[in-house]
Order: structure tokens, then sequence, then C-alpha cells
């Protein structure tokens, strides 16, 4: 248990950016979509002319490095695609006095949140890369006023954005202009647990770490676990299909979610809420909205299946020569490992070395240098058996040459010190400098080609990381570099993009499109599939209120 | 040894100070013995549960570890026998049957051999010294180490009576150890209450090792492969000819008291009055 809440999920880091740049999106060289959709982002008071007739962004704000104790801050400006720009839709009416007095009516004057900085607050995201510029905040307490607060929205045509607990990576969690912000954060309570089935029923505002404590008591685990759990809403979880450490266990929010009861756009309460582990009657809609970042409904109440707690847990910390023993080393876990194979994480060489030179405390393990580090974790239910598996399994890889060498943790203390070298990866590149984060989904023997490729183009202008979920197929690909600058970030993008999309990956494994990546969908999604997904999309919020810009390209609204 | 040539002293003393002659010599010539004692306790980093009955702390479906304070104890002897001080490392674990698990790890950091006595019943530090006294007795090692204390029950007593049945010197809260293989001494840091004491100890002696001794190695796997050949060799409590009766009989195990919640005031005049009527500090 310890061993779990000390693990981040690769990309859930808690550390703002530390450098200084500044942008200049040319105006020839915007950065397009593959379908030549090209977008402008205004915002107001955020675009400065320059003399010489360019644009400045200034995208980001002051960025606080959680870990060097909130004394640095410096601001950043982001080279990144987001070098589109967006525009406000003029349908969206502005909010006004009459607004604020009705919804100070259905919810009581302590939960509208007119206050400066608790707007600051919900209008900046975790990562400090986004900035709305939100004038109200709602809080409802159940179901019935997320209803009211919609219903109303919808009839006024006032945007509306579904907040948890702000913990997303790509800015959806946030205002892009004035839009509404409704935060379910009151909405915390748990409805009911069944000890036998381990059914868990709670309200869409409960934080992760604390319904995995109030489960802990009984002797269950939740199927899911992430960095951000000491501040993300389950119902933020769901909105987004989190991924985390334990999907190669218990799979996606897709298999364990039961049910869950969500608000449309014009008020409707849809009661999903089943908590039958098979139900096969119509169409299950609760799909629809587990993954749709909120532009489809606002999810009030969730329904999951949780997981009874085990007691054996062994973490394996293994060097392997090359990308190809890894790839065996992974299938051969899954056939001799089985049921107990609970994680299967890999490092490249860089990012250990990244690791030992800015992190204090770390040692390397093993005792030579490899090319490729491996983490593997099984949890079971018999103490002994497992570690003889463990043990055989490893013993037999060694043998075949598979593994170079190795080391099994013998107390959750060094257990602990592994994973802080796989976690404090993200932790390391925010001290090295720039970094550019890519998350991508590709198949198992293509995830280390991506890496030799961007390596063999950049030469020695960057270092290129990759690390992340082998066992899940997903890679975290990262740059590091000394500063940003855009010759770096044009031999980067659309190169990634562009690659993954060939290779029929995922330009977004586990953090969603969000605002970063709403252009960008078509190099993981054809234009017939995403013009299926406006259809729904207008079908459910025909006006467009629910988390506008983000998603789905914004082109495929505006009329 | 001065008084071995003392002519005038009574020949009792005489012969006792030549026994001690040829032990020394006995001693030099023939490489060291480590014998460490490692215990199996509750993982230290997860949050332990006082059983509903009160009579200890919940075992059942919790993970287990060596001793944090064992390893550090059988890294230390590891380290002396890499030194080339020692020819035999000697891991012992006392409790039930899954004690060999953190034998086989004790082994699988290098440990030559391991000897479990097995045993279901929950031993005091007494009973545990009379054990491993018998055992001293048996394998005549130049060195025991222990850790200063398990993690489980603090009583950080073992060491000490183990010392005492063997009339041997003791040295515990070590923090740094150096052999001197010559004169037979150990000069070891201890970490007391005013800052650091150094001892020198004769050997044989008995070390209790403390946290800043060293950092444990991990176990790789070719070290976990070897030691799957290495013996561990079964003993019970009658086989050693050890008094088991305990003087100490452990009534009850609580949590401490639970923290009470705050309570949140509404005004300045509450709170004024809560301290003066309720807290008593005003």
């Amino acid at each position: 248990m310890m061993m779990q809440k000390l693990r981040r999920s690769g990309e859930f880091i808690r550390f703002g950016c530390k450098s200084l740049i500044s942008s200049r999106p040319n105006k020839d060289s915007v950065s397009r979509s593959v379908s030549g959709f090209v977008n402008h982002y205004k915002s107001k008071g955020k675009l400065f002319e320059l003399s010489d007739g360019n644009y400045k962004t200034e995208l980001h704000h002051p960025c606080i490095s959680r870990n060097v104790g909130m004394l640095l801050q410096q601001y950043k400006c982001f080279g990144s695609s987001a070098a589109s720009l967006i525009q406000r839709n003029p349908l969206f009416s502005s909010l006004d006095s009459k607004d604020v007095s009705y919804f100070k009516e259905i919810l009581g004057e302590k939960n509208v949140v007119e206050d400066k900085e608790r707007l600051e607050t919900a209008n900046t995201d975790w990562m400090h890369k986004y900035k709305g510029s939100s004038k109200l905040m709602l809080l409802p307490k159940n179901t019935q006023e997320v209803s009211q607060i919609l219903e109303y929205c919808d009839s006024r045509r006032l945007a509306v954005v579904p907040q948890g607990g702000n913990t997303g990576l790509v800015g959806g969690s946030v205002p892009v202009f004035d839009e509404v912000i409704v935060n379910v954060g009151l909405m915390n309570k748990i409805l009911s647990f069944d000890e036998v089935s381990g059914v868990l029923v709670c309200e869409a505002g409960c934080i992760l770490e604390n319904l995995a404590t109030f489960l802990d008591t009984k002797g269950f685990i939740m199927p899911l676990d992430l960095g951000a759990k000491g501040s993300c809403h389950i119902g933020g979880n769901v909105s987004t299909n989190a991924g985390g450490l334990r999907l190669i266990r218990y799979g996606s929010l897709h298999g364990t979610v039961l049910g869950l009861e969500a608000v449309t756009a014009n008020g409707n309460v849809l009661d999903m809420l089943g908590t039958l582990r098979k139900d096969n009657t119509g169409y299950d809609l609760k799909h629809l909205f587990i993954g749709s970042e909120g532009s489809l409904g606002i999810v009030t109440k969730v329904s999951i299946l949780t997981q009874p707690k085990l007691s054996s847990v062994n973490l394996a910390f293994i060097a392997c020569k090359d990308y190809l023993s890894c790839q065996k080393l992974l299938v051969e876990a899954k056939r001799n490992l089985g049921e107990i194979l609970s994680a299967f994480e890999f490092l490249d060489n860089n990012s250990m070395d990244l690791v030992l030179n800015h992190l204090d405390g770390v040692r390397n393990p093993v005792s030579s240098s490899e090319n490729f580090y491996i983490l593997i974790e099984t949890t079971g239910s018999d103490e002994t058996n497992d570690r003889e598996k463990l043990e055989a399994f490893l013993l037999k890889s060694l043998e075949k040459g598979l593994v170079s060498d190795g080391v099994i943790a013998q107390d959750i203390n060094q257990a602990s010190s592994f994973w802080r070298i796989r976690e404090g990866i993200t932790e390391a590149l925010q001290k090295a400098g720039a970094v550019y984060k890519y998350d991508l989904s590709l198949p198992v023997e293509e995830i280390y080609n991506i890496v030799n490729d961007l390596r063999g183009r950049l030469g020695d202008l960057a270092n290129v990381m990759g690390y992340g979920h082998l066992g899940d197929g997903n890679l975290h690909l990262n740059i590091s570099a000394a500063e940003y600058n855009d010759k770096l970030l044009g031999l980067i993008e659309p190169y990634v993009y562009e690659w993954t999309s060939k290779h029929r990956g995922s330009i977004s494994a586990e953090h969603g499109l969000g605002v970063m990546k709403a252009n960008e969908i078509f190099y993981s999604k054809s234009p017939e599939t995403v013009a299926l997904m406006a259809s729904i999309k207008k079908l459910l919020d025909p006006k467009g209120i629910l988390n506008p810009y983000k998603v789905l390209p914004h082109s495929l609204f505006s009329n | 040894m001065p008084f071995l040539f003392d002519e005038s002293s009574s020949p009792s003393f005489r012969s006792r100070n030549q026994n001690c002659l040829l032990l020394h010599l006995f001693c030099c010539s023939r490489p060291m013995k480590i014998l460490v004692a490692v215990k199996r306790v509750v993982d230290y980093a997860v949050k332990i549960r006082v059983k509903p009955d009160k009579t200890g702390v919940e075992t059942q479906n919790v993970k287990m570890s060596m001793n944090p304070f064992c390893e550090i104890a059988l890294e230390e002897a590891l380290r002396i026998k890499e030194a080339g001080f020692a020819k035999e490392v000697i891991a012992v674990s006392i409790g039930p049957s899954q004690c060999v698990d953190t034998l086989r790890t004790g082994l699988a950091m290098g440990a030559d051999r391991g000897i479990h006595v097995e045993t279901n019943s929950i031993f005091l530090p007494l009973t545990i010294a009379k054990i491993l006294k018998s055992l001293a007795d048996v394998e005549n090692p130049g060195l025991i180490f222990l850790g200063k204390q398990a993690i489980d029950d603090d009583c950080n007593q073992t060491g000490q009576m183990v010392a005492a049945l063997l009339g041997w010197p003791q040295a515990t809260f070590a923090s740094k150890v150096v052999l001197d293989k010559d004169k037979n001494v150990a000069t070891v840091d201890r970490e007391v209450d005013g800052g650091l004491e150094t001892l020198n100890v004769d050997l044989p002696a008995v070390i209790t090792t403390d946290l800043r001794l060293n950092q444990p190695r991990y176990a790789s796997l070719p070290n976990i492969m070897k030691a799957k050949s290495k013996p561990i060799k079964k003993m019970t409590v009658q086989d050693l000819k050890v008094d088991i009766k305990s003087d100490i009989e452990i009534l009850e195990v609580t949590e401490p008291p639970k923290r009470k919640s705050g309570v949140m005031v509404s005004s300045v005049d509450e709170l004024i009055d809560k301290l003066k009527n309720e807290a008593h500090v005003v």
C-alpha cells in the first residue's frame, strides 16, 4: 500500500517549468493539422504586437516548481503547437448580473464564487501552461443543482467548463475564455460500498486518494492509481479515462466503471448508475461519457468495481542490453508471471543518467550501466509463492541472456527507491532545463524506433529520452534541451505526430486532447470517425456550451 | 600479555594465562566466523493495526521483511568478510517457518549459510539471547552482530543480553566498526545521546548496529542464484537445550489514544471562552 502511495505515473508531474522563452508564431508558419485546418487563438490582452509585425504570444504564466519550494517563479512561454490561435465563439453570451443572481438563488451565496483569487486558481491549469479568464465559478452540492445550472446555461447560451481536481495536462479543465466554471468539488460523498461484490458508488467530486484510504480500511483498492491522486476527482478520472499504473493489471476505466450518472447540456439527468457486472440491455451509453473530457456531459456519480487488496508485492529492477531483449522479456513476463504481473515499466540509459545527475539520494540498483532498465512488479496473495515465481522467471531470463543483471527489492523501502528512479525522471527533466513532452501509444516493437529516429534527427541539439509503460505500449517521449527554441520545436513537430500516425499509433495515450491537441486528432483518427464524433457532440450538446474549443477541432463547429 | 612471563604468579594463574595464550593463538590461526541474528518483522513501511482481541499487532496478510537494523548488521558482517577478516558469515533466525524467506534474503545478500530455529511461539529478548548463546557455544564465532533493536517491539535488549550471557564485551549502536586482526580488537564508534563514543573491544565480542553504519546492498540475481545452493540448518529449541519459560507475560496491546479532532469556533468570544473554561490556558 505504501508502495502504491509512493508511485507516480510518469506524466502526472507536479513541477512547473523553469525556463524563459518568448515564442513568436510567424504568421506564415502557423502549424497546420493534417486536414489543413488552421485555428487562431486570440485571448484578450495576451497578444502583443511587435514592431516587425509579428506577434509575441505569452501563452503561459508563472510556473512554480513545487519541489523547489515555491521560491523560483519565472515566466515561461512555450513554443508549442498551440501557436494555433483560437477565437472566442461570438454566439456565446456573456455573463451578466441577472445570471449571477439566478445562480445565487439556486446555489446559495457561498457557492457562487466571484472572488478574484479563487478564480485565479480555478482559471489556471495545474502545469501553469493554460489560463482562462472566467469571471464565475459555481459549486453545486448535488445533481439537482448541476441540472439546474446547465438548463439555465443552455437556455442563455453560456459556455461552461466542468472542473474536478484540475490536474489535467492538456488544458482541458480550465476555461479558454470566459466560460463559467462548474466545479463538482462539493459533491464528495461516498454513497455505498458493497463488501461482497466490491462495487463502490460515490459522487464525482470524491478525491481519488480519499477513496483509496476508505477502501483500504475495508481491504480493497481502487483499480486505478496515479500521481495526481491527492487532488484528482473520480469524476474527472472517468471523464478523461485516466490510465495510470494499474492499467496493465486491472484494465482501463471503460472496463472497471460499471455505471455513471451524468447531466447533459440541457440539464437532462441521465441515470446510468448501474452496479451490475453484466447488463446487456441496449446501447451502453456510459462509454460515450468515459473519456469525453466533459464535452458531452458532466459526470455527477460513479459506480466502480474495486479489487481486493493483496498483500504480496514484489519488485525487480532489471538491466537489458537492447530493446529487443526488453520486448522479449515483456512477452515472457506476461506468460510466466501471468496473473501476478502488476506493472512493467521501462526507461533508457539517458533517463537513468539524468536521474542520477539531478536527484539526490538515488543510486543505480544495478552495479553496471546498461542501455535499458525495466521495472517488473508482481502483486499476489501468497508471498512465498510469488517470490519463487519471480525469482525463477528472472533466473531463467538471466540464463537465456535476455537479462544482463538485476536486483529484487527485499522490502518496501528498497522497492520505493527503485520506483523513485522511474518516477523521478519527470522531476529530473524539469531540473535539466527545457523539456518537450509527448505521450504516445505505439506498437511495442516500434516504441524505441521513434526515440532513435528522433535522436538521429536532432543530433547534438537536444537529449532525447524514452521511458514509460512498456506493458501498455505507452511511450513518454521527452526531449530535453538547455532552453526552448523554435528551430528545435520545428524539428520535433509535426515529425513526432506524423511518425506516430504512420504507425497507426495514438498521439495521446493517456492524457487526452483537451485544448492542447484538439487539432491534432486527425493524426490518430480518420476524418469520417471525427465527423461522426462531431455529430454525436451536436446531438447531445446542440449549442456547444460544454467545454468548447476542446477535444474536437474547433473548425468543425464554427459556422 | 605480560603476566605470561611473571614467574612469581601462582600456578593456577599461570595456567589460566597459558590457556589465554593458546586461545589467542587459536583465534589468530583459525579464520573467524561471524554470527548474525536476523529477525522477520512487519515491513517498516506498512501501517500497522492492532488485532481486535488486543493480543498483539495484526500480522496476517501483511508484508513482512527483514528488520532494517538486522540488514545493516548483515551488511557489515559481509563487508568484514570481504575485507578478509572472516571466513564465514552465518545468518540465524528464530521463529515460524516463514523465517526461511528472511534467511534466504540473507543468503542472497551473501551470507554463507543459515540456521533456522523453528518455533511458533513469540519469544522475548531473554529467550532469544539464551538461544543465541547456545548457538555461539556450538559455532564459536569471533563476532556476533545484531541490529540494535527490532522495529516491532523496539526492545533494544537482545544484543546486550547475549553479551552478558556469554561474558563477552559489547559495543552497541555502532556507527563505525574497524577491525584490527593482529591485536584481535574491534574499534567501534557508538552513537550515544551526547554524540559519538569510541570503544575498543576485544574479540570475541557482540556488536549491535545503528542506522548510519552502512547502506545494505541489494540482492542481485546472480547472488540469488548462488543462494539456492546454500544450506539452511533447521533446529529446535529442544536441540539447543534452552529454557524458554518467560518471566514476562504480555497482557494487552492497544493503540495510542486517537487525537481528538479540532473544533471550529464561530467567533473570537467563543474562542476565548473555550480557552478559559475548557483548555484552561487563559
